[in-house]
């Protein structure tokens, strides 16, 4: 009985150590006010004012981690859900029934970093003959119930990330998409950037927050808990360049097994994005899901944008100094 | 569970959970595992994903069925149909397993000339009272053929006792053990030595009368009972025969959609005699799992929590019953001859030795008088009825809510208010600690007598103790944290209870007082137990349940053990004697302890074999796969390299296999009994069913209530007669409990057209006593609803995500409509009947609150166990609310954060949701 645990053995250093001459200088300056017992207003106030100008040693780079999602295992448990919420300590949103099948928690959202979704397709047909799950075929009627557990993409290129003004996204050192949540200030451009609606910002707080890919338990060698908790391992976790291996062969096996439409979504970077570190098996087109069929990263407008609004720009200037001189009267 | 225990010995899961990886195909019927057991389901998924073929018969399409490869739609209620058809395909196909059944069944027995099967009585068996509506085994000639009542009252008063009047449902009901009694085919001896017929052909035995009995579910038959397709069920039966024999097996799994029904027991033995057939007993990837609620619902049974039976499954004394004055003759009815309940005065006797001590001495009985008679039928749906009638005074409830999850809970509501006094033990104020100042349908708090006690109880967290789940498997828990405030756990509230009575009653000489004073009750911990950091515990009082354990495990009373200075451990069952020098609390468990500081159901080592013998301890014997003797062929030799478990090792003269031998060890298979041998002795090399007296697989089993083969009834509430004996629509012998609160609706109505089952959603648990103060469980699931299909939706105007109401003549609720094609309506007979599907999970108290299903389930049960039948019964819907004020909810949402921040932490390493939510 292989165990189903993955985890990872490389510890991380979890205390950051100044780095460079001038923050270990500075560090040194302030330590007694940080650390010594007699502090009085002055100290402290100096310790304030010098202690953001110390930087701490970035953390050594990680083998990349993500999950792979496969759907097909899925049966909906939400044990994922409710575990997300008790390792972060998430409220719940509300007792609100749907009626939207199973699910009621509706989204992803600042409190809801897991989401279970429900596809019910079953066809008018008055019939309790139903075809082996996944297939789908001319003759018989599509009866099914797919559901997906969906989270954070952690894109390679996230365009969270790009949009952020303020530094609080940050690729982490298993380059995982973090929002520093201490850092957000709220302006809310990664919600806006967002092709998945991954992140909405807190009405409590009003910083953004999002699946961490539970960076705090993979510091300590854990694996999320989400996946921990996943019974039928449709949630897998690991380096991302093995669960790609292994979701390739799940789909061989699945083509081989009489399901030919079955794929992977976002395993491998498209025209308009990149690769995900967070990637599914999925048995129907994406937008079935609630995925876009075709994600498209907003920072591929950008260039045009910038061109267009420094021609434009130069275009304005030059009718105004043709005015201002030439038309002079 | 005395359907699988009169199959095959005993009432328990067949393999383990794990063992589902390594079926071939898995029969998923009355069971929804993966909504409700979905910790366990990854098993089947493993199998699944190593190209098993999974299989759902179900009335609703669920979230189970979603994963399966096959799933067919049958109304609630027709399984033994389902399953008639399936063993009629096997026979009439030729299908069945030879070599297996030859051997291991008793299908060449030769039964009784006096029996008369359904088929010659139209729907009935022999020796049917009218008067009481119960079968007289005796007079019905349902034993083996040398079992004749001449030779029984030859035998002198070997008879047992009558099956009282069912008509009255509180006659006592059960006392046997483990099902795998068969009181009524006396004389035992018989049994060993019944006339067989090899070649099958004898017209009275066994093979040739199950022929006769199934003839008539074709598989046209069962798609006109259960409303599937011919081709559906012919495919089933298909991939079910393909994936048996001696390459492959198939393993059957059931749950409460099964035995919620008044003829559950029946449909199990339905599902039991298949296996047979098929050859899937006892053998890797094989079995028939019976899916046990999450906790300790097995373990309840063992130890007996059952009124009808002392720990280890042996029958509870009755205060009636001649047989049960005194111990001799309490061993003489209850031992048997041959097999391994040849050893039952060791059991009783070392029962008895653990419970009184040095008081129980062979002078006195070993104190056997002292054992509490039983004097009514103590099962839950007969007290309460009996309580919702003004006849009990005061009850404890610990961690058990009847007024929000009892069938026809309005009724057991109504016996809580009729009681003096109530003991709740739980975590939360549930409907049954109150159901006097919350049930919308009770009169006004100061009308109500009843004074309820609640005792705030620890989690299992913040205790230690033991479970034992679904296989058997006895695991350990530890405790990590005391519990807080006044929480106590159960052990502690009942030990000091005990304690306090023991105080009170102390010094008196009244013989009745005697059984408690006598009572060993010292579990003291020797001295104030740690908490895992290190730290002492700050509760007083509590037992040492290792203590507890060790004396389940039992004791050699005349040999100190050098290393405690107490009397030796036992290493199992097989050192337990019937000379008082033995003790024993439950001699199934035995083995569990079996040396100072070895724990075994604390063992946690992973080791190469895949069965890990060494993850806890499985009773019997930490033997995992049952019968495992089977999964050999007479000879001994494995069926296949494949299917390998355990075999005969010609060498060694021993059994050796992957698993322990669930068989003597050194038996060779082609051991004969000498004639006139008893116990275990009488079994022969190749009979694996070691707990039956002739150590067979029965395919026809005389020992339960309502006939020795299954037979399709209708529910008691059902639209349809029964197409297969239009004669006998519902079980004949079921119970009733008549009364203006349990009004039912006898037989095809048109007031209630519309079918009904209660189902399980994985989000809460039971009737919400833990769940629904969960507020992350409850954004989940928050409202009660009920699943209909369009078709049903579009006649009653009902909308989807509008209200409706449900009726049934014993109550009404509203509920949100969930209208999907998960749900077709079933053509039964060529009509169109509609089925609704309700989660049982609401009621009046917490922090989400909903229409209780169970408001308007019905008290009717099975004669065997005293089951209910909240899987199928008959309503009636409309679109609309009902008047009356909405309910409120009991409890306030949960604060948050749930927990205080970790000390000595700063704030940007805290739990991530609370940067920003915290405080």
């Amino acid at each position: 009985m292989a165990s189903r645990e993955h985890e990872l053995s490389a510890l991380p250093q979890t205390s950051d150590p100044p780095r460079g001459r001038l923050s270990q200088l500075l560090a040194r300056l302030i330590s007694p006010y940080l650390h010594g017992e007699p502090r009085g207003p002055v100290p402290e106030v100096l310790g304030r004012l010098i202690y953001p100008f110390v930087r701490g040693e970035a953390p050594k780079p990680q083998q990349a981690t993500g999950f792979y999602t496969d759907t097909t295992v899925c049966i909906g448990c939400k044990a994922c859900e409710v575990a997300c919420k008790q390792w972060n300590q998430l409220p719940s949103d509300g007792f609100n029934w749907s009626g939207n099948s199973y699910d009621n928690t509706n989204e992803l959202s600042a409190t809801t970093w897991r989401h279970v979704k429900f596809i019910e397709q079953f066809s008018e047909q008055t019939s309790n003959v139903l075809a082996p799950m996944g297939t789908v075929s001319d003759e018989s009627p599509l009866n099914r119930w797919l559901m997906m557990s969906d989270h954070c993409k952690h894109c390679l290129a996230a365009p969270c990330h790009q949009a952020c003004p303020t530094g609080a996204i940050i690729q982490n050192e298993f380059e995982n998409v973090y929002i520093q949540a201490d850092i957000c200030n709220g302006c809310s451009s990664c919600i806006a950037a967002c092709p998945f609606g991954v992140i909405t910002r807190s009405e409590m707080g009003g910083h953004s927050h999002k699946c961490t890919l539970c960076y705090d338990r993979q510091r300590d060698g854990l694996e999320p808990a989400c996946a921990k908790a996943c019974p039928t391992q449709s949630i897998h976790f690991g380096p991302v360049e093995e669960l790609r291996e292994q979701a390739s062969k799940r789909v061989d096996q699945l083509h081989e097994r009489g399901v030919p439409q079955a794929y992977l979504y976002g395993d491998v970077p498209s025209e308009t994005y990149s690769a995900m570190h967070s990637f599914y098996l999925l048995v129907d087109r994406p937008s079935v899901y609630g995925l876009p069929d075709a994600p498209f990263n907003p920072w591929l407008h950008m260039m045009g944008d910038y061109v267009r609004s420094v021609a434009g720009g130069l275009v304005a200037i030059a009718v105004l100094l043709v005015v201002v001189f030439l038309l002079k009267p | 569970m005395p359907g699988l225990g009169a199959s095959f010995g005993r009432g328990a899961a067949t393999n383990y959970q794990q063992d589902m990886a390594n079926s071939d195909c898995i029969l998923f019927m009355g069971s929804n595992m993966a909504e409700a057991q979905p910790v366990g389901f990854r098993w089947p998924m493993e199998g699944k994903l190593k190209g098993a073929t999974l299989i759902h018969v179900d009335p609703r399409f669920t979230r189970m069925s979603a994963v399966c490869d096959l799933y067919v739609g049958i109304r609630s209620g027709s399984d033994i149909a389902f399953l008639g058809g399936l063993v009629n395909y096997v026979l009439t196909n030729d299908r069945w397993f030879h070599e297996y059944v030859l051997a291991y069944t008793n299908a060449s027995t030769i039964i009784d000339e006096g029996f008369r099967d359904t088929e010659d009585l139209a729907g009935m068996f022999s020796g049917f009272d009218q008067q009481h509506d119960s079968y007289d085994s005796k007079k019905g000639h349902w034993g083996y053929e040398e079992s004749r009542p001449g030779n029984a009252e030859q035998d002198g008063s070997k008879h047992t006792p009558e099956v009282e009047s069912a008509k009255d449902p509180h006659v006592p009901q059960g006392y046997s053990r483990m099902g795998s009694s068969e009181p009524y085919t006396s004389p035992y001896e018989d049994i060993i030595n019944a006339p067989r017929d090899p070649t099958l052909q004898h017209p009275r035995c066994v093979m040739q009368i199950l022929r006769r009995h199934f003839a008539r579910y074709t598989p046209e038959a069962v798609s006109q009972v259960c409303g599937c397709k011919p081709e559906e069920f012919i495919r089933v039966a298909e991939l079910l025969c393909t994936n048996s024999g001696r390459e492959r097996t198939t393993c059957i799994a059931y749950a409460l959609g099964w035995t919620q029904h008044t003829t559950g027991v029946q449909i199990i033995r339905t599902a039991g005699i298949l296996q047979l057939l098929l050859g899937n007993m006892g053998r890797p990837g094989g079995g028939i799992m019976a899916l046990r609620g999450h906790s300790t619902i097995q373990g309840a049974t063992d130890i007996a929590t059952l009124y009808d039976s002392l720990p280890g499954y042996l029958p509870q004394p009755a205060v009636h019953d001649p047989e049960h004055e005194d111990l001799s003759w309490y061993i003489e009815y209850g031992r048997m001859p041959t097999g391994y309940w040849a050893n039952f005065s060791k059991f009783i006797v070392s029962l008895l030795k653990a419970w009184y001590g040095d008081a129980a001495t062979p002078d006195n009985d070993f104190g056997f008088s002292w054992v509490p008679r039983v004097d009514g039928d103590y099962s839950q749906l007969a007290y309460f009825d009996r309580m919702s009638k003004g006849g009990v005074k005061g009850y404890f409830l610990a961690g058990q809510n009847p007024g929000g999850g009892g069938p026809n809970a309005g009724l057991h509501r109504a016996g809580l208010r009729n009681l003096e006094w109530l003991v709740v033990l739980d975590w939360f104020e549930t409907e049954s600690a109150v159901f006097w100042k919350n049930d919308p349908n009770a009169p006004p708090p100061s009308e109500i007598g009843t004074e309820v006690f609640f005792i705030p109880a620890a989690a299992a967290q913040e205790k230690e103790g033991s479970l034992t789940q679904t296989q058997r498997l006895i695991q350990w828990h530890k405790k990590a944290i005391d519990p807080s405030g006044d929480c106590r756990s159960d052990a502690w509230f009942f030990y000091n209870l005990g304690k306090r009575l023991k105080q009170l009653y102390a010094g008196s000489t009244d013989p009745r007082d005697q059984g408690l004073l006598n009572l060993t009750w010292d579990y003291d911990f020797d001295e104030q137990p740690r908490l895992p950091d290190g730290t002492l515990s700050r509760i007083e009082g509590e037992p040492d349940l290792e203590k507890v354990l060790m004396e389940i495990n039992g004791h050699r009373l005349n040999e100190i053990d050098p290393r405690t200075g107490e009397p030796h451990l036992v290493s199992g069952y097989s050192e337990l004697k019937d000379d008082g020098t033995t003790a024993c609390g439950c001699w199934v468990y035995s083995g569990v302890f079996p040396e100072p500081g070895r724990n075994r159901a604390d063992e946690r080592k992973l080791s190469d074999n895949p069965i890990q013998p060494e993850w806890g301890f499985a009773w019997p014997n930490n033997v995992r796969v049952l019968y495992n003797r089977a999964s050999a062929d007479p000879e001994g030799r494995p069926w296949s390299e494949r299917k390998k478990l355990v075999w005969w090792d010609s060498e060694k003269r021993s059994w050796v296999g992957l698993d322990k031998p669930d068989f003597e060890l050194t038996k060779p298979p082609d051991y004969q009994p000498p004639l006139g041998a008893t116990g275990m002795d009488a079994i022969a090399g190749t009979h694996p069913f070691i707990t039956k007296a002739d150590g067979l697989g029965w395919l026809y089993s005389p020992g339960i209530k309502d006939g020795p083969l299954p037979t399709h009834y209708e529910p008691v509430e059902s639209p349809f007669g029964n197409l297969l004996y239009p004669k006998h629509s519902t079980n004949p012998t079921v119970r009733l409990f008549p009364g203006p609160l349990n009004h039912i609706a006898h037989m095809p109505t048109a007031e209630y057209p519309v079918v009904a089952t209660t189902f399980r959603l994985t989000e809460h648990y039971l009737s919400g006593p833990m769940s629904r103060f969960n507020s992350w469980l409850n954004e989940l699931q928050p409202e009660m609803f009920a699943e209909l299909s369009f078709e049903l939706a579009a006649e009653r105007g009902i909308v989807h995500g509008g209200w409706m109401t449900i009726h049934t003549p014993r109550g009404q609720i509203e509920a949100r409509a969930m209208v999907t094609r998960r749900l077709r309506p079933f053509v039964v007979e060529g009509r169109v009947v509609h089925q609704i599907g309700l989660p049982f999970h609401w009621a009046f108290a917490g922090e989400v609150v909903g229409g209780n299903a169970n408001d308007l389930t019905a008290l009717v049960a099975d004669p065997n166990v005293s089951m209910h039948e909240s899987k199928a019964f008959t309503c009636q819907v409309q679109a609309g609310r009902l008047e009356g004020q909405a309910l409120h909810p009991t409890a306030p949402t949960a604060h948050w954060p749930t927990l205080d921040p970790i000390p000595d932490t700063p704030a940007s390493a805290q739990p991530e949701g609370r940067i920003g939510h915290g405080k």
